[in-house]
């Protein structure tokens, strides 16, 4: 038929010149969204991960719980302000920044947070400027606190229910017993102790006693980590031979070069009671502000940064106390007079451990957990739950990775539905963009030490710690982190230690419950 | 233009660059609209520069993010479709001008953009401002009139005319 003809039908066909393709990209998206749902049912059939939500803590009404504060230095003002108070130029400057900077989202968090219900009615904080913060921190229309002058009278104090310890770690123990023995309900910052004999001690006198004891290792309410018990619990890794976690930090501050305030002196500073049962030695300043550097009241890298990587793991795993620990290490970065390592390296056995398997019977058991720090470089190494079948790496969000040569997933990889460059499973509680202002902030939020999420609400962890904690003393329960983890935490931290000091490998009998293979003399 | 447009030798490129584009829409389209998961968040929550806080804004609000991926759907559908038929030809081109510069805007390629992985390297220009520049080229070259729905109905509506005169 010629144009002339027909030129309606002719403009027709030059109108609908594009149709053709419309059918072949319709043909196209209906087969790759098929697809791609089909992978995705697949994996998600077969890993079975269910991504929990933990059940709401329990109610926060009733009479005001009546806090002690125990040291008020930065970890005891970040413990402070997750209960919910902050002194009045902290929370102006917060104020300040989230007016400068939109992305920065702490004081939205901290004024939206949940009220908890507590006064703090004690102070007990060895420097008189702290002291002055942390009484204006807890003030408020009915309550002033009272200044305690030693932590011994606050915890025999009639207005005292219960304490949180955020003091060196050589004052935890004393402080704790001394506590427990009162009937005070102590919250106990990491490391739970300073060394092994008074982890036994501690242990036994919570034991003993009726009160609510939580060690301050928030990450257990972290919404990733409750997901990764799920993913251990459904064998989604296979046999786990070998766990990798890291420290990686490269800044004064996140060395624990911390600053030495300006008004510090033996006029403002309670010296005495600062060394407590530590060596006697002349006022200093650098070991009043800059403890964690010195073995005589920190406990160096194992028991500052090991024990939040030991525990993070321990509440996935639950494996427990190590059966031989190796450390080696030195001070290779901070040259400063310091005596903890700050590169730092220990290996954790576990000979008879297993997370479940999914080759023949007897081929895999045992399991090694890797700490690796430095203080000299802060490239992210993450952590990594490495298994037969598939890896996990953790921190806020997590990721799973199937292996290539895995027993379980053989099938699915020959089938192409699962690969080993792309996450089989991938989980971002929070989906969104946070602003983290030091780097070594950046460290712990990296880790999910810092916030979690909790219906898509970002949640400073420690809150959610701090408030489990006091719904056990209020309604009953007991708390994620208690004396028995603790003690675990404790004793692996000090292993390490006492592995770094020696030179020796660290052995530990469960049967007999103690370390089996050093003198009295090298276990101090 | 006319000239142009009648001369097959600029018509051609011209047809299949609007093609192309169009295959490029609808595709897109299709895949978040079969897709019932698909949401716009990540996208705006990883917005960076001048303008972020706009995108963050939109991202915080679950009816606004709502709006935005019926909105970002269905008009990449009303883009694809339109300039693969030819049909409503002005309108889809200048929808698409607005979607491609809103996503430019989220994501401009400044120097310190660090959000999405790149298949190479930008500076200010990126393959979105270049897909920008050929959407402002095809609302200038109407090919619609030649090759396209538009062009046969306004033939069509042209014979009544004539017939009812």
């Amino acid at each position: 038929m010629s144009e002339i003809e027909n030129p309606g039908r002719r403009s027709l066909l030059k109108g609908l010149i594009g149709a053709p393709f419309i059918g072949a990209i319709w043909g196209g998206a209906i087969f790759k969204s098929r697809r791609d749902q089909s992978i995705r049912e697949e994996i998600l059939k077969e890993l079975n991960i269910e991504v929990e939500t933990p059940a709401p803590l329990g109610p926060v009404s009733g009479d005001p719980i009546r806090i002690g504060i125990i040291g008020y230095g930065i970890r005891g003002k970040q413990l402070a302000q997750a209960l919910g108070f902050l002194p009045q130029a902290d929370l102006k400057a917060l104020k300040e920044a989230a007016l400068a900077n939109k992305n920065d989202r702490r004081y939205q968090d901290f004024i939206s947070q949940e009220n908890l219900n507590v006064r703090i009615t004690g102070v007990c904080e060895l420097f008189d400027v702290r002291a002055e913060e942390a009484i204006d921190a807890g003030t408020t229309d009915n309550n002033k606190p009272k200044r305690y002058r030693t932590y011994q009278e606050m915890v025999e104090s009639k207005d005292i229910d219960a304490v949180i310890i955020a003091t060196p770690d050589h004052l935890h123990a004393p402080m704790s017993i001394a506590a427990v023995k009162a009937g005070k309900h102590v919250y106990v910052e990491k490391c739970m102790t300073h060394n092994v004999a008074e982890t036994y001690e501690l242990y036994d006198v919570v034991k003993n006693s009726n009160i609510v004891f939580q060690v301050g290792h928030q990450h257990r309410q972290t919404q990733s980590y409750i997901t990764a018990k799920d993913i251990i619990r459904k064998k989604v890794l296979g046999h786990v031979s070998l766990v990798q976690t890291t420290t990686n930090r490269n800044t004064d501050n996140g060395a624990w070069q911390y600053h030495i305030h300006e008004k510090a002196s033996p006029e403002t500073i309670d010296w005495e009671q600062f060394l407590g049962p530590a060596p006697k030695i002349p006022f200093n300043k650098e070991h009043f502000f800059r403890w964690r550097k010195w073995w005589a009241y920190g406990t160096g890298l194992s028991g500052d940064l090991l024990t939040h990587d030991f525990d993070s793991i321990n509440c996935i795993l639950n494996m427990g106390i190590p059966k031989y620990v190796t450390a080696s290490g030195g001070i290779y970065t901070h040259r400063d007079g310091r005596e903890v390592p700050d590169v730092f390296q220990v290996t954790m056995e576990y000979p008879d451990f297993s997370t479940g398997s999914s080759q023949e019977p007897g081929k895999e058991k045992g399991m090694t957990f890797l700490y690796s720090a430095t203080l000299g470089n802060q490239y992210n190494r993450g952590t990594l739950l490495m298994g037969h079948d598939a890896t996990m790496s953790l921190g806020a969000t997590l990721e799973v990775h199937a292996d290539r040569a895995s027993t379980r997933y053989r099938d699915l990889m020959r089938q192409g539905i699962m690969d080993d460059d792309t996450p089989v499973f991938s989980y971002n509680p929070a989906q969104g963009v946070d602003a983290v202002t030091s780097a070594t902030a950046k460290y712990f939020a990296q880790k999910g030490l810092l916030y979690t999420y909790r219906d898509g609400k970002r949640v400073d962890s420690a809150h959610l710690h701090l408030k489990e904690w006091l719904v056990c003393i209020r309604n009953g329960g007991k708390p994620s982190c208690g004396i028995e983890e603790g003690f675990e935490e404790a004793i692996s931290a000090h292993m390490a230690t006492l592995s770094y000091k020696t030179g020796k490998r660290v052995e530990w009998d469960h049967s007999q419950r103690k370390i089996v293979n050093l003198s009295e003399e090298e276990m101090i | 233009m006319k000239n142009m447009l009648s001369d097959r030798s600029y018509a051609a490129p011209m047809l299949a660059l609007r093609l192309a584009i169009g295959w490029r829409f609808l595709f897109e389209a299709l895949v978040k609209l079969y897709n019932p998961g698909w949401s716009a968040k990540g996208y705006l929550l990883s917005s960076e520069g001048w303008f972020s806080f706009f995108f963050h804004w939109l991202a915080g609000n679950e009816t606004l993010l709502r709006a935005v991926d019926f909105l970002n759907t269905f008009g990449l559908l009303f883009v694809g479709l339109g300039l693969l038929l030819g049909l409503f030809y002005k309108a889809a081109t200048i929808t698409g001008l607005v979607l491609l510069s809103l996503y430019y805007l989220a994501h401009p390629p400044i120097l310190s953009n660090s959000g999405i992985p790149a298949e190479g390297n930008y500076f200010l220009v990126d393959n979105v401002l270049i897909l920008t520049v050929a959407m402002w080229a095809l609302l200038k070259f109407r090919t619609n009139l030649t090759y396209g729905l538009d062009g046969y109905i306004l033939s069509k509506k042209g014979e009544r005319i004539s017939q009812t005169a």
